[in-house]
């Protein structure tokens, strides 16, 4: 009986455009668990769902294995197997060991570093044991991988900071809030953008929300779907006071909240640090603001130039991050080939992925 | 064990480990990872221990607590900053205190264990047995570490708040707590700096209400002026009229000016209450 394998096989946002990607998304997954359980020769596998990738981590016999789960991949999914083969990737041994750890570390993320995947990959190894489809191999090449993100998140900056600008506002008021539990946040406009930013805002606990903005029937619309407060636009400088974050994307000509207006908030609220993000072109805050105490004033600039810093910064942790992967992989390596090899000949029977349960674990 | 190493040297440990609390945060920072907090926990734990200990031998040898000169003074502030630090530093979600903190305990020990002159002649006995004396001056002695903490916290909120006004967010800059997470901590240890220094006025004045003469003039103004500066910070920022970068660089100036009134009071010791003094063997 040949050796078995580690082996990972699957598509991701690196050679899938999105609407291939849309297609590869596993809707039943598992139906498709249901399919690889009968895979002949796949002794342990886990199945890893996100929308950026679709991969399937396996040990059995190479080659043929991977054919067969490349197979019921694509029947399951009606997608043609010769387009998958463009699109497809598949590692073995060492390297399949080191593609799950850059995977959990965020470094095969589209963007990278993100954590998301890192809580996604440890559902698809829980799915993968609570249905006994995992094994001695999978067992400990999973939770080396998690050791090794969670090492190389902490030790370098490949997390540090955010890449996108609603994540960038949502930081900043981090950074001058603490947490946003009680922070009230104000978005001034009904633009899509000024939308994304209040729903990160909700997402990271803001609980005061209200819209203001000049068409009236938009800005109920907008206030309704994020479940806020309304505020009559024209009251908007009578009210600055009461808020501790204002999100500005109004299509407005000229400023819609002066300095002055501001200054007089301000002294109803010295105590008080406010926020103004204003991502509005033309810009709706005078920019002599930014001088007045205890006010921070940001635009789409400024918020653009803090994302592409951290990108450039995370990218500038990529190589240290990939050789403290790599040696940990190494190490890791040498008990995996060595169980593989004993494990041949005596293993389970193929097709048999239950089995894997009774392997000795390492 | 404590026999075979000097009060000095187990106070040049403890220096040695809050230089290594300030050299592990600042590698850490340096590399772009998170400061270990753990690491950086434990190495001014070890540090405290080390400077208690030889607090410990010194306040033996001096039948009291051990502020009788400059360098005893210093030490002792230092060790009521990690006091406070070791109580407190847990709830701060940032380790980057544990760094700042490791910075102020090494500076303090380190300039006064450098300066030979400072603890050239110590003065034994200082409190005379009255346990209210030495109750005030410890009290004193502490109240100056919080106020070494807040200055601490106030140099960070200054830090935080330029990097927020300069849109650099970057580097280390990213460790540093919120501006209002800081702006809450400076008005915790004002006042509870305030309300210790309070208690210990109110000790030192019953001991000086019995005998006026015992304090210098020079000592008594800048203990109270001290004290006024401090509570008046105190009631501005409440009334929100000493508020954000100012009274950040107000704690600091405070902080000091408080350095500087210790020249006072070491100057001024009243030749009624001198005590029996002797010299080091450095």
């Amino acid at each position: 009986m040949s050796e078995p394998c580690l082996f990972v096989i699957g598509a991701s946002h690196h050679k899938a455009p999105i609407e291939v990607r849309d297609r590869l998304a596993l809707v039943s997954e598992d139906g498709f668990r249901a399919d690889l359980a009968s895979v002949p020769g796949l002794r342990e596998f886990a199945v890893l769902n996100t929308c950026n990738r679709v991969e399937v981590y396996g040990v059995g016999a190479c080659a043929d294995t991977e054919e067969s789960v490349k197979a019921a991949y694509c029947a399951r999914q009606r997608f043609d197997p010769a387009k998958f083969e463009r699109i497809r990737h598949r590692l073995e041994g060492r390297d399949a060991a080191l593609h799950l750890f850059e995977v959990a570390s965020g470094l095969d993320s589209q963007l990278l570093g993100e954590n998301e995947i890192f809580g996604q990959v440890k559902e698809a190894y829980a799915a993968a044991k609570a249905r006994g489809s995992t094994g001695a191999v999978l067992n400990r090449v999973f939770q080396k991988a998690f050791q090794a993100a969670k090492h190389v998140r902490t030790h370098t900056g490949i997390s540090a900071g955010r890449v996108s600008v609603s994540n960038v506002a949502v930081e900043l008021a981090s950074n001058i809030f603490g947490s946003l539990a009680g922070a009230r946040v104000l978005v001034l406009g009904t633009g899509e953008i000024g939308e994304g930013t209040a729903r990160a805002f909700m997402s990271r606990g803001a609980s005061g929300l209200a819209v203001a903005g000049r068409r009236r029937e938009r800005a109920a619309e907008v206030a309704g779907g994020l479940g806020a407060d309304m505020v009559d636009f024209d009251e908007r400088r009578a009210r600055l006071a009461d808020y501790d974050i204002v999100v500005c994307s109004t299509s407005a000509p000229g400023a819609v909240l002066e300095a002055s207006a501001i200054a007089e908030a301000m002294s109803r609220r010295p105590a008080r640090p406010l926020l103004l993000i204003d991502l509005a072109l033309p810009r709706d805050v005078e920019a002599s603001a930014a001088d007045l105490q205890n006010v921070f004033l940001y635009n789409l600039d400024d918020l653009a130039r803090i994302a592409e810093r951290n990108r450039s910064a995370r990218e500038a942790e990529i190589a240290r991050c990939r050789a403290m992967l790599a040696q940990r992989v190494d190490g890791l390596w040498r008990q995996v080939e060595a169980h593989l090899r004993a494990a041949s000949g005596a293993g389970p029977r193929a097709g048999d992925a239950g089995a894997a349960r009774q392997a000795a674990p390492m | 064990m404590t026999e075979f190493l000097s009060d000095r040297q187990w106070l040049w440990g403890a220096a040695a480990l809050y230089g290594a609390g300030v050299l592990l945060g600042t590698v850490s920072l340096l590399r772009g990872g998170r400061t270990s907090g753990a690491a950086i926990y434990g190495a001014i734990a070890l540090g405290y221990l080390l400077q208690f200990v030889g607090l410990g031998l010194r306040g033996h040898a001096t039948g009291g607590c051990p502020l009788g000169n400059r360098f005893e003074i210093f030490q002792f502030t230092a060790w009521s900053a990690i006091t406070l630090y070791l109580v407190v530093g847990v709830t701060f979600r940032s380790s980057i205190f544990g760094v700042f903190t490791s910075c102020l305990g090494a500076a303090l020990t380190f300039v006064s264990l450098s300066i030979p002159s400072w603890d050239a002649i110590r003065r034994t006995h200082i409190f005379g047995g009255n346990p209210w004396i030495e109750l005030h001056a410890a009290l004193a002695m502490f109240s100056y570490g919080v106020f070494g903490l807040l200055a601490l916290a106030a140099g960070m909120f200054l830090l935080r708040h330029y990097s927020l006004k300069s849109k650099n967010l970057g580097g280390w800059f990213y460790f540093l707590p919120s501006i209002m997470d800081l702006d809450h901590i400076e008005v915790r240890l004002l006042g509870a700096g305030v309300a210790i220094l309070t208690a210990a006025l109110g000790f030192g004045y019953v001991y000086w209400s019995r005998d006026t003469s015992t304090v210098g003039h020079f000592k008594l103004a800048s203990t109270v002026a001290v004290w006024i500066a401090y509570a008046a910070a105190f009631w501005l920022r409440i009334g929100g009229r000493l508020l954000a970068r100012r009274f950040a660089w107000t704690c600091l100036a405070l902080f000091a000016a408080a350095l500087l009134s210790l020249e006072a009071v070491e100057g001024s010791r009243h030749p009624a209450a001198a005590p029996a003094a002797e010299r080091t063997t450095q």
